[in-house]
């Protein structure tokens, strides 16, 4: 029971991952980008490719995943996404699915549509067991090592939001943009640099997820619902709450599928359909925020 | 004035074109091929399309005084895709053949064209049993899960393996697999702890091999698409399963020759059961792989591989019996009862089922020059598909 609920933890700390850039880019920017998968992708492809072509160790590789996506993310930002900022939610939604679709066929293209396989250190593959019976504990140790790298990184958040002048201003500018651009804070940097940081993060999650969540052309679409899912129930004006959405989807997702194996993929859902029902706002919005 | 030139010019153009076009017609034979060239399966259409091409390149394009031509088409593994390339297929290009057929619901989406325009269907990869049974037009040359996974049924018990848990991928293929793998291991006095049953798009295996593990079964039988097998491979390790006494089995798609190299020691020794081996010990295989692996930059021929080469020469032989005249009916009369060697061994259409009668053979994982092979070890000969029992 205590191995699924770690298999759980780490589950629902990647998709934190995949997909806290979403929330906040989404919150900050009132944008939906549908693409948010792709910039995952990019960023699990940039792994697998270093690590196959020129057998750079795979330590190395995630922050060249990061680096990459938020490249990527900035330049993307400037140029394709302003110009849409002030449009309507259905041209954006639009314009960003079409973007993924690209970036599927472009992957599938240039790549192929195979599953690709990523080779971990010797230091990851193990796995450690503690006690037995029922309370049995057994971690693998490359998901013990996702739950490091994801929790530093939320910390790491949740520090730059709450303590440094960057995070007042971004705040700030989720809050009223208008406001916060008359007090002089230049929102358009804000944007360009939140948006290439969330990119980013999500290229590194990716990066973390090509072994778990597999790799091939199609992963945007694939987890997709997946992100909305997680920005939806944990709202999206903090780092906490699309966390503990990630980490109850996460959970739920692989208990699920663990004691009820029939129902499978269904528990999910059906958990985003009870929550939003029961607070359409998303479990965790603070009160007088957008 | 202009624009009335234009016109004229484009009708004469329409005109020319239709016109040689329907003189083509009479000297060439048109194989519509759809596969799966992009999607979940593209690794399937990409060693189907490959081992045509290689058949084509050995035995010629002109057959009976008709030139073959191979139309591909990439059904990005969607059904509904299939269908609309097999419709236009059928109505626009006239094909003689349409063939390919990566996944089990394309089959049966493309059945009823072909049993509509009466043209012969050479399904050459999926294998759920009762696609021949969707229409009077189909022809196999892959193999059905059933006949892979009886051999397993009936090795397994015989070699210290009592209890098993099964893990399928929920559709067509991986209820055959389960249905019968399970039927005959019970009549052989096994025991069945539980049947999983995973959604096809859902590569986080974690939870049902944790399930799997605390059912502490002498052994996981599994069955997933090719191509998917190498995840499976890789969780089942990293959860240690094989360090907890579980072993591996399955029918061969779990060790695809394709990707079998990168699984890494992880899959020695496991036993698989299935109807070709890149490694099948003869002379006709080796040419095939020696040949295959020159066209293809080293890629490996797997299953799917052969069923494309042995259904591109049931096509070719059935032309050639028919001189190249006659329709589909005439075709179809030509597949059925083929009897020849193919890279996988003896193989037979049966002219009842028009499904494929082969040798499954019983393989485990070694290491051969530095690579890692389903090195085959036993063989249950001429087996018939036993979904076709009714």
């Amino acid at each position: 029971m205590l191995t699924i609920l770690f298999d759980g933890v780490a589950y629902g700390m990647l998709l934190f991952i995949l997909a806290v850039g979403l929330a906040v880019t989404m919150g900050l920017m009132n944008f939906i980008n549908l693409a948010h998968g792709a910039f995952a992708m990019v960023g699990g492809y940039i792994t697998v490719l270093l690590m196959q072509k020129w057998g750079v160790p795979f330590l190395l590789c995630l922050p060249l995943a990061f680096l990459g996506s938020a490249l990527l993310g900035g330049v993307l930002e400037r140029t394709l996404y302003r110009p849409l900022y002030h449009k309507p939610h259905l041209d954006q939604v639009l314009f960003s699915i079409g973007l993924t679709f690209m970036a599927v066929a472009t992957a599938d293209y240039f790549i192929g549509s195979s599953q690709q396989i990523v080779q971990l250190p010797e230091w990851l593959k193990g796995r450690t067991e503690l006690g037995d019976g029922a309370w049995m504990l057994g971690m693998g140790h490359y998901r013990l090592f996702i739950i490091a790298v994801c929790a530093a990184l939320t910390l790491g958040l949740q520090y730059v939001l709450t303590k440094t002048r960057f995070g007042s201003r971004l705040r700030a500018s989720v809050d009223d943009q208008r406001v916060a651009a008359g007090l002089g804070i230049n929102v358009n940097w804000v944007f360009l640099g939140t948006f290439a940081v969330g990119s980013g993060l999500a290229g590194l999650g990716g990066a973390l997820g090509a072994e778990v969540l597999g790799l091939d052309p199609s992963f945007p679409l694939k987890f997709m619902i997946y992100f909305l899912i997680v920005v939806a129930v944990g709202g999206t004006s903090s780092i906490t709450g699309p966390l503990l959405a990630a980490l109850l989807l996460g959970i739920a997702d692989v208990a699920g599928k663990y004691y009820i194996p029939k129902l499978g993929g269904f528990i999910v859902y059906s958990l985003m359909i009870a929550i939003l029902i029961w607070r359409p706002q998303g479990l965790f919005v603070r009160k007088g925020g957008k | 004035m202009h624009k009335r030139t234009l016109l004229n010019a484009a009708a004469l153009a329409v005109m020319a074109l239709t016109a040689s076009h329907s003189i083509a017609q009479d000297n060439t034979f048109k194989i519509g091929l759809i596969l799966p060239m992009t999607g979940q399966q593209a690794s399937t259409g990409r060693q189907v399309e490959a081992a045509a091409r290689l058949y084509m390149a050995q035995n010629g394009d002109t057959v009976a005084g008709k030139k073959i031509q191979l139309i591909v088409k990439d059904d990005t593994t969607i059904p509904d895709v299939t269908k609309r390339l097999a419709q236009e297929l059928v109505v626009n290009d006239k094909v003689n053949v349409l063939a390919g057929f990566g996944i089990t619901p394309a089959a049966f989406a493309t059945a009823p064209i072909a049993t509509q325009s009466k043209t012969p269907m050479v399904v050459m990869a999926a294998a759920t049993s009762s696609i021949t049974q969707a229409s009077p037009y189909v022809v196999r040359t892959s193999f059905t899960l059933a006949q892979a996974s009886v051999a397993m049924g009936d090795w397994a018990p015989k070699n210290g393996i009592k209890k098993v848990v099964t893990l399928v991928s929920d559709y067509g293929p991986g209820l055959d697999a389960e249905k019968y793998f399970v039927e005959r291991f019970l009549f052989n006095g096994g025991q069945v702890a539980e049947s999983l049953r995973v959604p096809m798009r859902n590569p986080d295996f974690a939870p049902f091999l944790q399930k799997v593990r605390d059912l502490k079964p002498d052994a996981l039988f599994v069955f997933v698409p090719s191509g998917a097998g190498a995840a499976v491979m890789k969780q089942f390790l990293e959860r240690g399963m094989d360090k907890a006494g579980i072993k591996l089995i399955g029918t061969g798609d779990v060790t695809d020759d394709d990707q079998l190299n990168d699984m890494g020691d992880g899959a020695l020794n496991v036993v698989t059961s299935h109807h070709y081996s890149t490694a099948h010990p003869s002379a006709t295989n080796k040419k095939f792989v020696e040949a295959f692996q020159k066209a293809n930059k080293g890629m490996r021929p797997n299953f799917m591989a052969v069923g494309g080469y042995d259904g591109m020469r049931v096509i070719y032989e059935a032309l050639k019996a028919t001189k190249g005249q006659g329709g589909g009916d005439a075709l179809l009369a030509a597949m059925k009862g083929q009897i020849f060697e193919s890279p996988r061994g003896p193989m037979f259409i049966d002219g009842q089922t028009r499904d494929v009668v082969q040798n499954i053979y019983l393989r485990k994982v070694q290491r051969q020059d530095g690579q890692l092979y389903n090195v085959e070890f036993d063989v249950i000969k001429d087996v018939k598909d036993p979904g076709k029992n009714k």
